[in-house]
């Protein structure tokens, strides 16, 4: 429990392991990989994560487990990582 | 598998009347299968002597907007903690395994979901094998008509080929075939009135996914297992973004994800998960040989290992990208 806010935090199987570089890198894709539906992630204190989107309303998730129902609703429409969109534009990378 | 100090728990699965009870009876009149707990929600017809039994009704807690395999069952949780709490009062005799029978009808996924979810559940018991029967006179319009069957067989760690002795060695070569397409993962046990030696159900060698000749795109809009290969070292954030977004994207249509990563340390790390729940991941001393690739093995619906693979390579490259 994070004695700030009172948050439970995140024992999700997903954010185990690798600490605060591993949450930055995270934070880094989820960046990427949303603003392709224009939404942006932010983190909160390593503990939380709140997205928004470009009107400016956001919502605050606990892990990146729960992140894509919430991300989803924000957004308005199906997030799907095998979209072919998405992928052209994370391959452009390089 | 399971962890030190914690007691393992077998989940025993499988269709109405797949003859779970049969070979559960077996099993605990065997030797090796001493200070075993059994908690079953369904009790069956064979009595089980000398035994602790305990019989749990289906409640169910649905917590928060949770998904229908992201559900708690409360009453798996009240037995599991009153049996630790009732043997050290003394009430009952020490028990060092336990079984978990679940009913016939069952998603094992909330069950599971359960057991690795709740406090004070994971803090005394650990996972060991989810087993699945499988009954070879029936099973295979079972699993054609029975989307529960298919689940139960997709979760499957060990599955068990009931009845064998009732049918036709061309039905028992049918249901194999089927059952290889769907979990061709789990180890294959075939049993006559039930006799399975448990050492082959909680140890044994499991198929290595890269020696598995997978008819994919036959079965493509059906459930079938896929195996992804891939040559570099997989980077664990990028690949949990990923697997956390596809299980939230297709995960009513992916029933198993089961593998083994490179993720550049010393031994790979060992991924399983069963519909949106996924086991914490645990990493080995070692790896089976000199082969580094990761593997995984996809069960799912409508879902092509093409358009998987892309995904993963490409969000691996955006992780890389952004490191």
């Amino acid at each position: 429990m994070c004695v700030l806010c009172g948050t439970l935090l995140s024992d999700h199987w997903a954010e185990i392991a690798g600490g605060r570089r591993a949450r930055d890198l995270r934070v880094r894709l989820l960046n990427r990989v949303l603003g392709y539906w224009g939404l942006s992630l932010a983190d909160w204190a390593g503990a939380i994560y709140t997205i928004r989107d470009r009107k400016g309303r956001s919502v605050v998730v606990q892990d990146v487990g729960a992140l894509w129902t919430s991300a989803e609703q924000l957004a308005g429409r199906p997030l799907d990582p095998l979209d072919p969109g998405l992928l052209a534009a994370l391959e452009a990378d390089g | 598998m399971a962890d030190q100090g914690k007691h393992p728990i077998t989940l025993l699965t499988g269709f109405l009347g797949s003859g779970k009870t049969t070979l559960l009876s077996r099993l605990l009149a065997h030797p090796d299968m001493g200070e075993t707990a059994v908690i079953v929600n369904e009790l069956g017809e064979i009595p089980i002597d000398h035994h602790l039994v305990r019989s749990v009704d289906e409640r169910t807690v649905v917590l928060g907007r949770g998904c229908v395999c992201c559900v708690m069952r409360g009453d798996l949780a009240d037995e599991l903690r009153e049996l630790v709490s009732r043997r050290s009062r003394g009430e009952i005799p020490h028990f060092r395994r336990v079984v978990v029978e679940t009913s016939g009808l069952a998603d094992p996924a909330p069950v599971l979901y359960t057991l690795l979810t709740e406090s004070v559940v994971k803090h005394h018991f650990a996972l060991e094998a989810v087993v699945t029967t499988v009954d070879a006179v029936n099973g295979a319009g079972q699993l054609a008509r029975q989307p529960e069957s298919v689940k139960q067989a997709a979760a499957a760690d060990r599955i068990v080929l009931t009845k064998i002795d009732l049918t036709s060695s061309e039905d028992v070569a049918d249901i194999e075939q089927r059952i290889a397409v769907i979990n061709p993962v789990a180890p294959l046990l075939r049993a006559r009135f039930g006799d399975v030696e448990p050492a082959l159900l909680f140890g044994g060698r499991e198929p290595d996914p890269r020696e598995l000749e997978l008819a994919e795109d036959a079965h493509a809009d059906d459930v079938h297992a896929f195996c992804v290969l891939l040559d570099k070292e997989v980077d664990w954030t990028a690949f949990g973004v990923w697997l956390t977004m596809l299980l939230a994207a297709h995960g009513e249509h992916i029933l198993r994800v089961k593998g083994l990563l490179n993720v550049g340390d010393e031994g790979p790390l060992l991924l399983n998960g069963v519909q949106h729940i996924v086991h914490p991941p645990q990493h080995l001393d070692g790896w089976p040989d000199e082969d580094r690739r990761s593997r995984v093995v996809v069960i799912a619906r409508g879902v092509r290992r093409a358009d998987v693979e892309r995904s993963l390579a490409a969000f691996s490259r955006a992780a890389k990208a952004a490191a």
